[in-house]
């Protein structure tokens, strides 16, 4: 990670995805409950932005809607400066040529009845690559998988419930590199794979930002790791982004007592963890 | 998938289930060939012949005959030939004749003969006998000279050429014929039911009927309640309101009385084995579509459905390849009870008189509905509604063991 990455000032670098007022609420009268409350965001290409929250904040219902998977109940996405339109299947399809995720589990992640290659020909086909020969799609694959430390060859034909929790993420990540989207959503891509994979697996995304151009919204609820790789950060908090702005001002000098506490509940080698303030702001 | 199989396999339930089931597919193929024919022919006039090897007496005389003298047949023979009556009168009309009987064993048919032929005189007149009485006693030894004589039967058949009777062989009162060698013998280990069809054969064809219409039945069931499941729960929204909403009046309104109107609506003609199955089939639905609805809600929302979606898939290939294979043990298990409930389903309906309308195959239900209108229960023939009712008990519990060794399989939480 180099410091000039970090220090880039990506406000004036074309908007990617934005939102105003993009709110979700479920279940109606009493039962009612808002997700997400009116938030704002924009994203620019090529930015690694971060949502950090605890859980229950919203940043799932907020990545979903993001994604397309649901609809907000109010508010406007914007896609590429123009109002998101997903109204029809082959609209939704189109979008998704631009924007793509990565799961938490990657275990739930793959359809356990089909192979691997399945899953990668699929990215190859929605790229148009439809009508390649097959060896061009096999050294497409290769090259995918070899890009995240993968053999294809040792691969191919398998399923991916035979793979490693980080095989699997990394495969995801394979198919990303096939799909190239402008955006890519990782949803706690790394909290279900152990410490090694889980820095193998930030490289990668982050080579993948370099490489392509990405715009990487990763969503977390480690703010340690938001701050050592994001460019940008959201704090979010009850449906709403209480703090946001660059990772070394937010986190450097939080101002919103969310945040504060967030930064401390991480816990530091080399000193003694301060466990004193989850009482106070809990109590309080 | 093998690796399942295997599972399902090394259940005991299961397994028991399949085996019973098994066999009874089994013998619904092998029984026809070894006794072919159809099974609604009338072999017997009258009603429920008893269980039993029948012998027909005109094949046997043609089969190759034995003389043997089996202990005590003989004497057997003869001694019921010989009526108690006919004994004391014998004994009468010795003392009459002043012909000592001391010693004389009544019982003793051999020796009553010999004492009888060794002193009878047609011209006797003994003291004090009527003449009715003596012409009585010519008619007993004209008898008794029968009894002794073992008199033979010729049997005859007619010579193509000349036209007349020829002698073929003769058998007499003490020939034996080997129960094997007779031509035609019938073994009717259920004997026959009410118009003399063989209730056995009966039995073996209805129970390939009635497992075809809980196959039919359970298929409609399925496939609709499977579809409309699987619209309501993907979908979701409106149409999973509309759905649920058409799927509950179903419900509420009970089955097996909208099976009863519809089958009396659709009227005795047109109903056919076929058409049966399928109203049953439409009847029942309803909980598979409620169920695989449920099920499909909970996966509808995982994340291998959504890179399914990510990845530009239409709505019927998620459906068929992201959602389907998930439920499919589940749909399985269904399927089997659906059928299980088929095939009861025709035997209610058919013991109300509301079953297929057929004079060229049975069903179960319609066996015991025979039974029942030709009163067999109170007749006491068992035999023919007690192995029908067997039969469906076993093939519903071989399906329901078989269902529920399937559970254990895919829900490990079930495993005892």
């Amino acid at each position: 990670m180099s410091e000039t990455m970090r220090s880039k000032d990506f406000s004036k670098a074309p908007l990617c995805l934005s939102g105003r007022g993009v709110t979700k609420v479920f279940g109606l009268g009493d039962k009612k409950t808002v997700a997400v409350d009116h938030v704002d965001f924009d994203f620019h290409e090529g930015e690694f932005v971060s949502i950090v929250g605890e859980s229950g904040s919203g940043k799932t219902t907020l990545s979903k809607m993001l994604l397309g998977l649901s609809n907000q109940t109010a508010g406007e996405i914007l896609f590429q400066g123009k109002t998101r339109d997903i109204s029809s299947g082959a609209k939704r399809k189109e979008y998704w040529k631009g924007i793509q995720a990565i799961f938490q589990d990657p275990f739930a992640s793959f359809n356990t009845f089909n192979k691997i290659d399945t899953v990668l020909l699929d990215c190859i086909n929605m790229r148009g690559g439809k009508n390649l020969s097959k060896k061009e799609k096999f050294d497409m694959m290769t090259e995918a998988c070899s890009f995240v430390n993968l053999k294809f060859a040792e691969l191919t034909n398998k399923y991916p419930f035979e793979l490693s929790g980080g095989q699997m993420q990394r495969l995801m990540i394979a198919r990303i590199f096939l799909l190239k989207p402008k955006i890519l959503l990782a949803d706690e891509p790394t909290s279900m794979v152990d410490a090694c994979s889980r820095a193998t697996i930030l490289d990668m995304l982050l080579q993948l930002r370099d490489e392509v151009g990405m715009t990487i919204i990763f969503i977390t609820h480690d703010i340690g790791l938001a701050y050592y790789i994001s460019d940008t950060v959201y704090i979010m908090e009850h449906g709403k982004f209480v703090e946001y702005g660059k990772a070394d001002e937010v986190i450097l000098a939080p101002k919103a007592a969310y945040t504060k506490r967030l930064i401390s509940d991480v816990p530091k080698i080399h000193e003694e963890w301060d466990l004193s303030t989850v009482d106070e702001l809990s109590v309080g | 998938m093998k690796n399942t199989l295997r599972q399902v396999f090394h259940s005991s339930k299961f397994v028991g289930g399949f085996i019973i089931f098994a066999l009874i597919l089994l013998t619904m193929i092998i029984y026809p060939l070894i006794n072919p024919g159809n099974p609604l022919e009338q072999i017997g006039v009258g009603t429920f012949a008893k269980p039993g090897t029948y012998v027909s007496l005109y094949d046997s005389l043609s089969s190759p005959l034995e003389t043997m003298r089996l202990p005590g047949a003989d004497d057997k023979r003869l001694a019921k030939s010989l009526s108690d009556e006919d004994r004391v009168a014998m004994v009468e009309w010795f003392t009459a004749m002043d012909i000592s009987v001391e010693g004389l064993d009544i019982t003793d048919t051999d020796a009553m003969l010999d004492l009888w032929f060794a002193n009878y005189d047609t011209s006797a007149k003994p003291k004090g006998m009527t003449m009715a009485k003596r012409n009585y006693y010519q008619r007993l030894n004209n008898n008794l000279l029968d009894i002794r004589a073992g008199d033979t039967l010729v049997i005859a058949t007619n010579n193509e050429e000349t036209g007349e009777l020829e002698e073929k062989s003769a058998v007499t009162k003490t020939d034996y014929v080997n129960i094997g060698e007779v031509a035609n013998v019938k073994t009717l280990p259920l004997g026959t039911d009410n118009f003399g069809r063989d209730v056995l054969k009966q039995l073996v064809s209805a129970c390939g009927t009635s497992i075809r219409i809980g196959l039919v039945a359970g298929l409609v069931a399925t496939l609709i309640g499977l579809s409309l499941g699987l619209l309501a729960g993907y979908m979701g929204g409106i149409a999973d309101d509309l759905i649920m909403f058409v799927t509950n009046i179903f419900t509420v309104i009970p089955g097996f009385v909208l099976l009863i109107l519809i089958t009396n609506s659709v009227g005795q003609e047109q109903r056919g084995a076929t058409l049966v199955a399928v109203v049953i089939g439409l009847t029942s639905w309803t909980w598979t579509a409620r169920s695989v609805r449920s099920q499909v809600i909970s996966l509808r929302n995982r994340d291998h459905v959504n890179l399914s979606k990510l990845s530009g898939h239409s709505m019927i290939r998620i459906v068929l390849t992201d959602i389907l294979p998930y439920i499919a043990s589940y749909v399985v298990m269904a399927f089997i009870l659906q059928v299980s409930s088929g095939i009861l389903a025709e035997a209610q309906l058919s013991l109300l008189g509301l079953g297929p309308r057929t004079t060229t195959t049975a069903t179960l239900g319609l066996m015991m509905n025979w039974a029942m209108l030709y009163s067999a229960h109170t007749n006491g023939s068992w035999w023919a509604y007690f192995p029908v009712i067997l039969t469906i008990t076993l093939i519903s519990f071989s399906l329901n063991l078989m269902n529920t060794g399937l559970d254990q399989v895919f829900n490990p939480t079930l495993r005892d």
